[in-house]
């Protein structure tokens, strides 16, 4: 593929059983484009932890997918409270999520570690009271 | 071992995934937090697990995951079934609790693949 694809995904911050929507429709379609499937399960993982935060802790916001022949890329902005200590955020085991959250099965607090683990490039852009935007690349 | 020899050992009952019964699994994990198999799940293809909600679908589904079993008889709802159907993971629910279901698969020579 010489021409770059781009995928947008509107995530609805009320409904936490279809979280993982858009990241189910990412994993099929780059499946169907030849990606390999090691760089798929990294995007897989690192996407639906963000989509996950997105909706317990930013009431929603859109994602952006694109994919090149060098790798693949991921946007995601909302504009949810911000992270006000993106250090701490970056800790395995902080988090502020709700008791309600963790009895889902997430807020462990392992999220964003994860997101940067199964990712090449990570950046977050956050501002109190506006919202975040988390890049994420994935080279292929 | 396959789905189908994991059912007889566990006493579990097929939920959904008859037709996968022959597929073969060597590594499993087991949680209740998704993060933690997201993070740690590594070449694990059979997720044992507590938490029964779509999410734990969502999350299978994301790591190639074949089987689910459910354990302390918690049943998925038809919501979550039919996600499991959509992605061919196969469903298993079985009374025990987790760590009679972890020691039972493992004596049986399944093993963690972290
Ligand atoms: N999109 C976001 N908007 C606001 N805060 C966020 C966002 N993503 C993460 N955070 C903050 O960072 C913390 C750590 O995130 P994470 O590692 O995913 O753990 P968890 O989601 O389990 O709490 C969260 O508890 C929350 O305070
Ligand atoms: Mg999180």
């Amino acid at each position: 593929m010489s021409e770059q694809l781009t995928f947008t995904y509107s995530i609805d911050g009320d409904d936490f059983t279809r979280a993982g929507e858009a990241s189910s429709s990412v994993k099929n379609k780059l499946k169907m484009l030849g990606v390999s499937s090691e760089a798929i399960r990294k995007v897989a993982i690192a996407m639906y932890e963000g989509e996950i935060n997105m909706v317990i802790h930013a009431d929603g916001g859109t994602i952006d997918v694109s994919v090149s022949d060098d790798d693949i890329t991921m946007v995601l902005a909302d504009k949810g409270p911000g992270i006000p200590d993106i250090d701490k955020a970056m800790q395995e085991g902080y988090s502020t999520a709700r008791e309600e959250v963790r009895s889902l099965g997430f807020g462990a607090g392992m999220g964003l570690p994860n997101m940067k683990r199964f990712t090449d490039e990570m950046q977050i852009d956050t501002v109190l009271g506006e919202g975040t935007t988390i890049t994420m690349k994935v080279h292929l | 071992m396959t789905i189908r020899e994991m059912q007889q050992v566990l006493d579990a009952r097929f939920l959904y995934g008859e037709e996968l019964a022959d597929l073969d699994a060597q590594f499993v994990f087991s949680a209740d937090m998704m993060s933690d198999v997201l993070a740690y799940c590594g070449k694990c293809s059979v997720l044992i697990t507590g938490l029964c909600n779509p999410q734990v679908v969502r999350t299978a589904e994301m790591l190639d995951i074949v089987c689910i079993i459910f354990v302390r008889g918690k049943l998925p709802d038809e919501n979550m079934l039919a996600l499991a159907r959509g992605k061919s993971i196969a469903v298993l629910a079985t009374e025990h609790y987790m760590f009679t279901a972890c020691g039972i698969l493992y004596e049986n020579g399944l093993r963690g693949g972290a």
